[in-house]
């Protein structure tokens, strides 16, 4: 699944960074600011026309990255963790 | 001791690790800002004064992600660090500043700059935000792991840079600079970043709850938006509320002085300079700074808290549609108080694409001093009736006026972004920092900065260009015997006659061609420059609009008026604007090709007006 497709608030961690060809600069920086395997993800916001850009939360930081951007990054969901996520929410409402 | 022979400690760190706040604190008002050589990045330098007497030269690099550089900053900060730099010579000791609440990030940056093989010190900073989010570092275990000295910084204590001044004092003084062995680290830098994470830090959750709350409020899709309408609002509601009184108080003060020295001198051409050219011309360049600073006070607050890049995340997909960023909203926004402070504030925009189209838009925006003669045009030769149930047919006009400046900007800078083609896609990944409460220090020499920018670099140039526009309109004089305003002898006044056949075709006549000439200095003086050359006298701007107007009306023709109404949405009608764009830009072809499309723009849209109102039966 590539990042742009992650539903809000679903965390998930990185795959792989998709370069497109050969030298491709944005890849490059995308993986030197987090965006590395095993690296927890989560789409926190989107902005207000054509949902773009997103808002992810990589790491401790938080980024925003327009869909093509977001389209290089393939990440997989954390099934687990979500139901935690939504168990501590509910226990706390 | 001399500036050269100082020991030289150079700043580096990701951006919004606080560098600059430390920075501040480090160096207080002993700062020199410039440019690096042959480059429009800001090079910031500054004294600090160690603990027993020793003083530093102290540089702040450019923010960087990474040594594989995305920006011309990020090059500038690598090729300093590894005193590749020409004119910059290596620095003996590299302070990496990382933000204490985003190891993660920062630490792989430090652990790149370890293959500089350069002595080296890491500052921990914003400690204080650390430990109200519960984040334990144990930093003797960080700096044991890491290989290299860590201490705890807070760039918004006092004295929240002693420990760090301290240390930096030890190693010169035991000359640890020189025995400090810094290698390169093996294997991948994430993963030597965790596991200095793991080893050291213990943090209770990943983000701060008052950052997500605000987030979810202030990125709302609806409510970010009213919020951020709001907020814009507000700034330019209290840019014209403060700035209007002290810019007619500077206005005030320059005629009263140019009358003193007016009274203090006998009549001849030296009084004429120094009142006409060099009075006149201080207080041109003065009359700007109200505007500027309370525009950057506001500006910093919003960058300094981390909203800033908030309203470029709601505006992005907007503003990119037309070759723009997010971040082109501001600058484009204050722009339509005036050009200037406009321009200037592009520099929080990273992309140098970017910042050079939305440097280019900016004049086409509708600024205050285009009002007075909108006003007086429309009040002349827009009849004042209400159309379409209701409207009123003037308001419609300035309407219009506003939005043809806006429409074109969207057009020009649409076009530009075709036709400069590069191939390359314009990244927007841009940090969403925490936010923070801005630190006074930081705002007050930040501010200081700014106006000190605009009266060096440009207050220079619109002081020449006032003085040469005297020159133009007082000399040659007028003869004893003459029939006409003095103007009309002028080199002006032969400049204006020759444009009337270049201007004919846009329906201008030889008044209005030399009244556009003094209106270089600032578009609003057209109107007080045509009362000149219909030879009126009148005491100030509302009573030469006044006398004008039954002039003009029998005068004019309403081609010639709607002609030179939308003149003035195009022309490069000013000097100060010019030479921001020279100055920001740094670049002269910039600059004049500036002034080419403005002036072309102007030329064909007043030809079509005219043309087509003329054979509409209105010439």
């Amino acid at each position: 699944m590539r990042l742009m497709d992650l539903p809000k608030n679903a965390p998930a961690v990185v795959v792989a960074v998709h370069a497109l060809g050969e030298a491709d600069a944005i890849a490059r920086r995308l993986a030197e600011i987090g965006f590395v395997p095993g690296e927890p993800v989560e789409v926190r916001a989107a902005g207000p026309v054509g949902r773009e850009p997103l808002m992810v939360q990589v790491g401790y930081t938080r980024f925003a990255l327009r869909r093509s951007e977001a389209a290089r990054v393939e990440v997989t969901p954390v099934m687990e963790v979500t139901v935690a996520v939504v168990d501590v929410e509910a226990r706390a409402a | 001791m001399s500036e050269a022979s100082l020991p030289r400690i150079a700043l580096i760190g990701n951006p919004n690790s606080g560098k600059t706040a430390l920075f501040n604190l480090l160096t207080g008002s002993r700062q020199k800002v410039a440019n690096y050589a042959g480059v429009t990045v800001e090079r910031k330098e500054g004294r600090m004064l160690g603990e027993g007497g020793r003083n530093y030269a102290v540089l702040d690099l450019p923010g960087a992600y990474s040594l594989t550089p995305a920006s011309l900053e990020e090059a500038v900060a690598r090729d300093v660090c590894r005193g590749f730099y020409p004119g910059e010579p290596a620095p003996d000791l590299l302070v990496c500043v990382v933000d204490a609440t985003n190891l993660r990030l920062h630490l792989r940056f430090v652990l790149e700059l370890k293959s500089l093989g350069r002595p080296m010190l890491v500052a921990l900073n914003q400690m204080d935000a650390a430990r109200r989010r519960g984040i334990g570092i144990d930093v003797a275990a960080l700096s044991r792991e890491l290989g290299l000295p860590v201490v705890e910084t807070v760039a918004v204590h006092g004295d929240g840079a002693k420990e760090l001044i301290r240390k930096v004092d030890a190693m010169f003084a035991a000359g640890d600079i020189d025995a400090q062995q810094v290698l390169p680290v093996q294997g991948d830098l994430h993963a030597e970043a965790r596991r200095l994470i793991e080893a050291s830090v213990r943090m209770p959750r990943r983000t701060a709850r008052i950052d997500d709350a605000l987030d979810r409020w202030l990125l709302h899709p609806v409510f970010g938006l009213l919020v951020l309408a709001a907020v814009m609002f507000l700034m330019f509601q209290a840019v014209y509320a403060w700035a209007t009184p002290m810019m007619d108080a500077i206005e005030a003060g320059t005629a009263w002085l140019g009358h003193a020295v007016e009274q203090a001198m006998p009549d001849g051409p030296l009084r004429s300079l120094l009142v006409n050219g060099i009075i006149a011309g201080l207080g041109g360049v003065v009359v700007f700074l109200p505007q500027i600073l309370i525009l950057f006070f506001f500006i910093l607050i919003l960058e300094e808290s981390g909203y800033l890049p908030r309203a470029a995340f709601l505006l992005d997909r907007t503003m990119s549609a037309a070759g723009l960023s997010g971040r082109s909203f501001i600058p484009l926004l204050s722009s339509f108080a005036c050009a200037v402070p406009g321009i200037m504030a592009t520099r929080s925009i990273q992309d140098p694409r970017d910042r050079l189209a939305t440097i280019l838009v900016a004049p086409l925006m509708t600024c205050s001093a285009r009002l007075p003669v909108y006003a007086l045009l429309i009040a002349a030769f827009i009849p004042q009736r209400k159309i379409w149930g209701g409207l009123e047919l003037q308001g419609l006009v300035l309407f219009a006026l506003y939005m043809a400046g806006i429409a074109s900007a969207l057009v020009v800078s649409w076009v530009m972004k075709r036709w400069r083609r590069d191939g390359g896609e314009h990244p927007l990944l841009l940090e969403l920092p925490s936010y923070r409460l801005p630190h006074w220090r930081d705002l007050m020499i930040g501010l200081y900065e700014r106006a000190m920018i605009f009266l060096k670099r440009v207050g220079g140039i619109i002081l020449a260009m006032t003085v040469l526009l005297w020159f133009l309109l007082s000399f040659p004089a007028a003869p004893a015997d003459a029939t006409m305003p003095a103007i009309d002898y002028s080199f002006a006044g032969r400049i204006g006659h020759a444009m009337t056949a270049i201007f004919a075709p846009l329906g201008f006549n030889w008044q209005i061609c030399i009244a556009l000439i003094p209106a270089m200095a600032a578009r609003e003086v057209v109107v007080s420059s045509l009362a000149t050359v219909y030879a009126l006298s009148a005491a100030n701007d509302d009573a030469a609009s006044q006398a004008l107007m039954p002039l003009i009306q029998h005068d004019w023709s309403l081609a010639t008026a709607l002609s030179l109404l939308v003149w003035f949405i195009y022309a490069p009608q000013c000097l100060s604007t010019l030479a921001t764009i020279k100055r920001e830009t740094g670049s002269w072809k910039q600059t004049a090709f500036a002034t080419v499309y403005l002036f072309a723009l102007a030329y064909g849209a007043s030809f079509i007006t005219y043309q087509v109102a003329k054979a509409l039966g209105a010439g």
